[in-house]
């Protein structure tokens, strides 16, 4: 297994405005590692530069201890899984899963052996002698996937490679992925644009935008301590809640709720910041919450999913989302009382976006629908 | 819509068998008739009625303005298969066919991959490569037959200037049907290109990034990947190509006129000739319904066992 560095790294097609900038990152052997970021932001090329299917324009990319900029696709020793799969239509299952065997001349009782092995660990032994088009997307998916294991490379990249499956089989697809790589213990690179798979199947997980890294780490440090507030609104579903607000009187002023005590020096000389809440942070105000920190406000859209109800309320100018456990029946339209605390509340620096403080609460609160 | 049925609303079996029942479970037939109408009109008039008029006529002698005058059953054939000038032109075809159609689309393939390739102003040669598509077979006739002229001719005076023997192009026999291949060939060319090159782009560029990372070098990626992918395209242009090879005329008329010896009378100049200056119309419908059979046969043997090797997607 090995590591695959990436040095200030840059990609920049014909001109200055670079579509990656200065990308450094040290992936470990045997990690599990995710690109993560709305579409465009540059991670695919990221993917396609480590693949060499993209010329690296700037900085330095190491897998293992060696050099790669300048070394072909094949030398790198590397497999990768394509978004539409790039299975090889006129081939047949087996034909598409050995394909780089072949190409390396690997003896034909070993492709069959190793065949044979993928196929059985991937459920596709029935279907070896089938062509691609008589695949279900699913079966597509993992004939990709054994083609990429089949090499037994040591890196292994994946570009998207559920985006074409339904929501069900995703999920199913996430966990097969995640346990592959762990038995296997192949370094795995995979992009996505979906935060969720990024959340759930990563070791460690880097947060991009316009080709700019905007966080590397743990998913669950990334979502309790965002560095930025495109971090904060781009990770976690529905997104927290941003918002302009200023510090007067030892008072965070927010338009639109009650201003909110500060309980610590932490923002000492800070006069404009942008304060986020996680929806799942915003409390609902029972009768006993003294009147000051009662926010009165008014629901636009009610969403049950069963266990959890998303309500999305006005707030000044904008619109806030709040996610509670529980059935909610709330109608649009209600008014509710809602607590914002101070534990609560991300706070960004106005100018630098940096992250002056995260949140300290995690716990979740359950409620009947009585006590409202 | 006018005298239509009102239809019924009825829900008893009986409703299947009224009149306005099958007026209405015919409507898309009659839907779809009125769609075909034009092209079975148009196909009618100008494929249909002188096909059936070409078979009605090799049944018969015809006076000089092609009226039929005499029945003469199969004689017209009978004629043609003991006439050493007919035989001398199926096998002229045979070996037009042979060397046009493989030769055309393995340079057509060529300058296809060639102009494939991901290289600055490569626009410039796939135009280039597909402009003579634009010309008419008679101009690049006479280009070619200046350049195959014996003395002022291009080749000829490239072979001099290198002190080779020259070469008849057009009045040796055993050249004549050479030159008229090649500019048969330079002429088929960019329509061959063309759609070789639409095959070539349409093949997915990921299949081609998956073999570079697996380490599948060009010629095996071109082999494995790109010939399998491109069968489709190859088998329609090959079908295009053998047809058109046997139905060649423009050029001989230009260049040859069917000569030397009748070395390049291809079977479609010898039915103009034996309709358009011998009078013959009987003997020469004769000849056309045996093309016909001909490229019948050999389409569906190409059907029958190019078809297997095709990947279609």
């Amino acid at each position: 297994m090995k590591k695959v560095e990436l040095r200030n790294v840059c990609k920049s097609y014909d001109g200055p405005p670079q579509v990656v900038t200065n990308v450094n990152v040290t992936i470990n052997p045997g990690e599990f590692f995710i690109l993560v970021g709305p579409s465009g932001c540059g991670k695919s090329t990221i993917l396609r530069m480590i693949a060499g299917l993209e010329s690296i324009t700037g900085g330095q990319l190491l897998i293992g201890d060696q050099v790669a900029n300048s070394l072909m696709p094949s030398e790198r020793n590397l497999s990768m899984v394509f978004q539409n799969y790039a299975l090889y239509p006129h081939l047949t299952v087996k034909d598409n899963i050995v394909f780089g065997l072949h190409v390396k001349k690997v003896p034909k009782e070993e492709r069959k052996r190793r065949c044979e092995e993928v196929a059985a660990m991937l459920g596709l032994s029935d279907y070896l002698n089938r062509k691609p088009r008589h695949l279900s997307g699913g079966q597509r998916q993992r004939v990709a996937l054994a083609r990429a294991i089949v090499n037994e490379s040591p890196v292994c990249l994946m570009d998207e490679p559920l985006s074409n499956l339904d929501a069900k089989l995703r999920a199913h697809m996430r966990a097969e992925i995640r346990q592959i790589q762990r038995k296997l213990g192949i370094t795995m690179i995979y992009v996505t644009h979906d935060q969720m798979e990024a959340m759930t199947m990563g070791d460690r997980i880097m947060v991009l935008n316009k080709g700019e890294v905007q966080q590397v780490g743990h998913p669950l440090d990334i979502y309790n301590h965002p560095a930025n507030p495109f971090v904060a609104t781009f990770i976690g579903s529905p997104p927290m809640n941003v918002v302009d607000a200023t510090v007067a009187h030892n008072q965070i002023h927010i338009e639109g709720i009650k201003p909110i005590d500060i309980m610590d020096s932490q923002l000492a000389n800070k006069e404009i910041i942008q304060v986020g809440i996680r929806p799942e942070h915003i409390s609902f105000a029972s009768k006993e919450i003294e009147d000051k920190r009662r926010n009165i406000v008014e629901v636009v859209n009610v969403e049950v999913l069963g266990n959890e109800t998303v309500i999305a309320f006005k707030l000044g100018a904008g619109e806030w989302m709040a996610k509670w456990s529980g059935q909610w029946r709330v109608q649009i339209g209600d008014r509710i009382p809602l607590e914002i605390s101070y534990d609560a509340i991300s706070v960004f620096d106005k100018e630098s976006n940096e992250l002056i403080k995260s949140p300290k609460v995690s716990d979740l609160h359950v409620f009947e629908h009585e006590v409202i | 819509m006018n005298g239509q049925p009102v239809p019924q609303k009825t829900t008893t079996p009986m409703a299947n068998v009224n009149p306005s029942g099958f007026w209405k479970r015919s409507k898309n037939f009659r839907v779809a008739m009125l769609y075909l109408f034009p092209s079975f009109l148009l196909f009618s008039v100008f494929v249909f009625y002188p096909m059936m008029k070409t078979v009605y006529l090799s049944f018969f002698l015809t006076d000089y303005e092609g009226f039929p005058s005499l029945f003469v059953g199969l004689e017209n054939y009978a004629y043609i298969f003991q006439s050493e000038s007919f035989r001398k032109s199926i096998i002229a075809t045979f070996i037009f066919v042979l060397i046009t159609v493989p030769f055309g689309v393995l340079l057509a393939l060529f300058l296809a991959l060639l102009a494939n390739e991901k290289l600055k102003g490569i626009g410039f040669f796939r135009t280039i490569f597909a402009s003579n598509m634009g010309m008419s077979v008679a101009a690049s006739s006479v280009i070619w037959l200046f350049l195959f002229h014996p003395s002022i001719g291009a080749f000829n005076q490239f072979l001099a200037t290198f002190h080779l023997p020259q070469v008849e192009w057009l009045l040796d026999p055993s050249w004549a049907i050479i030159s008229v291949s090649i500019t048969t060939i330079w002429m088929n060319t960019g329509f061959a290109f063309l759609i070789i090159l639409g095959g070539l782009q349409n093949i997915d560029e990921y299949l081609y990034e998956n073999a570079n990372i697996e380490g599948a070098g060009y010629w095996y990626q071109l082999k494995r990947i790109t010939l399998p992918m491109l069968s489709p395209t190859m088998f329609f242009i090959i079908t295009v190509s053998l047809i058109n090879a046997f139905q060649t005329f423009g050029q001989v008329d230009i260049l040859t006129q069917g000569g030397p010896a009748e070395s390049t009378n291809l079977i479609v100049y010898s039915i103009y000739r034996e309709a358009f200056i011998n009078y013959q119309f009987g003997p020469a419908s004769a000849q056309s319904v045996v093309l016909f059979l001909c490229i019948l046969v050999v389409t569906i043997l190409q059907f029958k066992f190019g078809e297997k090797k095709v990947h279609y997607q």
